[in-house]
């Protein structure tokens, strides 16, 4: 489902060019369960973001769902970003001024989908994720637990393929990192293909497929032991 | 996205923090209400001036004695002696099928007097048809009466201020007054002083322009007032006048003749000139209003970093993004702008009530083009930000703070 080729990313800081990612190649089935992890400065959220279509590679190729996208303009990147990938961040990235619906609804939203609909999705969505009451309550009315379960909910609205969660637990304390963990492994199960970057061992083990990135290349993927 | 979302979007977003948004509609309101305010009051003037004139009379040509053009050579052997306009020149002026009514004019000054008070005023020699020509109005009595115009009856026609100050609270019509050295008999008074062009009609007496001739000893017309039967026939008559002028004048035209439209137009056009100055003066308060909404949007872009990051997350287009910002900064100076009508309404309602005697109002045509103004001004200074947060690379934008 997801095909990476030998993937080159440099970043310029100053006169300076670093190489953030080098012939990188990765493959991961639909519906798989992925850790990368690694130190910092390892191009870890580089390959996050290279994943998502949030940044574009300096080379190489990239193939989701059997569509070439790294081939794609900005906006049909933007359509693909939209109805295939889900998005998890470790600060949340939650509108403050809006509230837990209107953020879910964001998405949905975007694509022009209409008022009724929406309502319907939604309400079902906070449903789903426990936060039926808290639908008119702001993102500082929250705790960090829900608001990591709103910006799931709003990862989820648009029923993706791929989630990919940049340290999704990072920002909160251990027993709603457990739980949040616990949601998207459930989503897991349900056939979401499901990618994160973590610094965290505990999280790291959880998944079943630890790929392991060091200077910017792939130093271990625990699927190549099996095979 | 639906049309309505973006809308209720921007609004939120715009919303959201109070004293910047408060600030954008502050310099929104006052470039737009002095723009509409000082368009309304140059409009204003041009109306007050138009309509002074306007009651002057309606297809109305003017003849001047004298031209208005240059002429050389030689000098000439036989001295020249300017022709003068004559009764019997406005006379030959009326056979004509384009020309409804003519007034011969003759203008002085004189002390009028009636017993022991006596007042210097202004001594309108006329026939009937002024009363027409120039719209006049009585209060009591009659107008000079039709018939010969070389017969110097000895009746006048005495404006309200002057029949104050002469008649007191006695009666004045069927009295007789001193003008010069001739006594007249008064007839009628005019309507409540007026002024007509800074002519203070109270201050005027009306007598017959054969008896003016006499009293102030001279043959020659001030002016004549020719009226017109139609607008279409206002040049046709202007070239009949000139051409009658010329073989009257063994062949010299030595007339000018003003038409009421050229006077108009000038005037018309000089306001608009004037005004638009005006107006490009204020119009400066709206490029600044306009640069102040550029800091404002471009401040906005950069601490939303991470909301414009999200959006593109979430399958935000760069043109959803220009789209949501540029709506944000329009719908800010649309309010804006609307705030800034009503205060130039009401400010202009203030200046109506304090100043009655001036036809003061909000133009009509101000509001639109302060609209557009307003409009133009969101949008192209509201684009740069915008494109700003549409460029922007969401990795980045969503980079951890």
């Amino acid at each position: 489902m997801i095909k990476l080729q030998r993937i080159e990313r440099v970043f310029q800081v100053g006169d300076e060019q670093i190489q953030g990612l080098s012939d990188v190649s990765m493959t991961a089935d639909a519906g798989e369960y992925i850790a990368i992890m690694g130190p910092s400065g390892s191009g870890k959220s580089s390959l996050l973001n290279i994943l998502g279509l949030l940044d574009r590679p300096d080379g190489g190729s990239y193939e989701l769902d059997g569509i070439l996208v790294s081939e794609l303009n900005e906006k049909e990147q933007a359509r693909i970003r939209r109805h295939k990938i889900g998005f998890v961040f470790q600060f949340f990235h939650l509108v403050p001024r809006l509230t837990a619906f209107d953020n879910i609804a964001l998405p949905l939203m975007l694509s022009g989908m209409k008022q009724e609909e929406r309502q319907t999705r939604v309400t079902a969505a906070l449903a789903a994720f426990g936060l039926g009451n808290r639908a008119q309550h702001r993102p500082d009315q929250l705790s960090g637990g829900q608001r990591q379960r709103v910006a799931i909910a709003r990862a989820t609205i648009m029923q993706p393929a791929v989630i990919l969660a940049d340290e999704p637990t990072g920002n909160l304390d251990r027993h709603a990192g457990i739980e949040v963990a616990e949601i998207l492994e459930e989503l897991n199960r349900q056939g979401i293909t499901l990618i994160l970057v973590t610094h965290d061992p505990d999280l790291g083990r959880r998944a079943h497929r630890q790929i392991r990135m060091v200077d910017g290349r792939i130093n271990h993927d625990s699927s190549h032991n099996k095979i | 996205m639906q049309i309505s979302d973006i809308l209720s979007f921007s609004l939120r977003a715009a919303t959201a923090n109070r004293s910047r948004t408060l600030l954008m509609l502050l310099a929104m309101t006052i470039g737009v209400s002095s723009v509409v305010v000082l368009i309304s009051l140059g409009d204003s003037a041009r109306r007050y001036v138009i309509g002074e004139f306007a009651a002057l009379g309606t297809n109305l040509l003017v003849v001047l004695p004298g031209r208005s053009e240059t002429t050389g050579g030689p000098p000439p052997l036989l001295g020249e002696t300017p022709r003068d306009l004559t009764l019997n020149d406005a006379m030959a002026l009326s056979r004509t099928a384009t020309v409804r009514r003519i007034a011969p004019i003759i203008a002085g000054s004189a002390p009028v007097s009636v017993g022991h008070l006596e007042r210097e005023m202004l001594v309108i020699g006329g026939t009937s048809e002024l009363f027409e020509i120039r719209h006049l109005s009585l209060s009591q009595g009659s107008f000079l009466p039709p018939g010969d115009s070389t017969k110097a009856q000895a009746v006048c026609v005495i404006g309200m201020t002057g029949r104050q100050e002469l008649f007191g609270r006695q009666p004045a019509l069927g009295q007789w007054l001193r003008i010069g050295d001739r006594r007249f008999r008064v007839i009628g008074v005019l309507a409540s002083s007026t002024v007509s062009l800074g002519e203070d009609l109270g201050e005027m007496v009306i007598i017959p322009v054969a008896a003016a001739q006499s009293l102030f000893n001279t043959s020659s017309l001030f002016r004549i007032l020719v009226e017109a039967t139609s607008p279409e026939g206002m040049e046709q008559t202007r070239q009949f006048i000139l051409e009658t002028i010329r073989d009257r004048h063994e062949g010299e035209d030595d007339v000018t003749v003003i038409t009421q439209d050229a006077v108009l137009t000038t005037f018309d056009r000089i306001f608009k000139a004037l005004t638009l100055s005006v107006a490009g003066i204020a119009a400066i308060s709206l490029v600044v209003a306009g640069i102040m909404i550029m800091n404002v949007m471009l401040v906005a872009v950069s601490n939303r970093r991470a909301e414009i990051g999200l959006l593109k997350a979430l399958g935000a287009s760069r043109r959803q993004i220009l789209t949501l910002f540029l709506t944000e900064s329009t719908l800010l100076s649309l309010t804006g702008a609307g705030i800034g009508l009503i205060l130039a309404l009401f400010g202009m309602r203030l200046a109506a009530f304090l100043f009655p005697q001036f036809p003061l109002q909000l133009a009509p045509w101000a509001s639109a083009i302060a609209l557009a103004v307003a409009l133009i001004t969101g949008i192209i200074f509201g684009l740069l930000p915008a494109r700003q947060a549409a460029e922007l690379e969401p990795a980045l934008a969503l980079a951890r703070r």
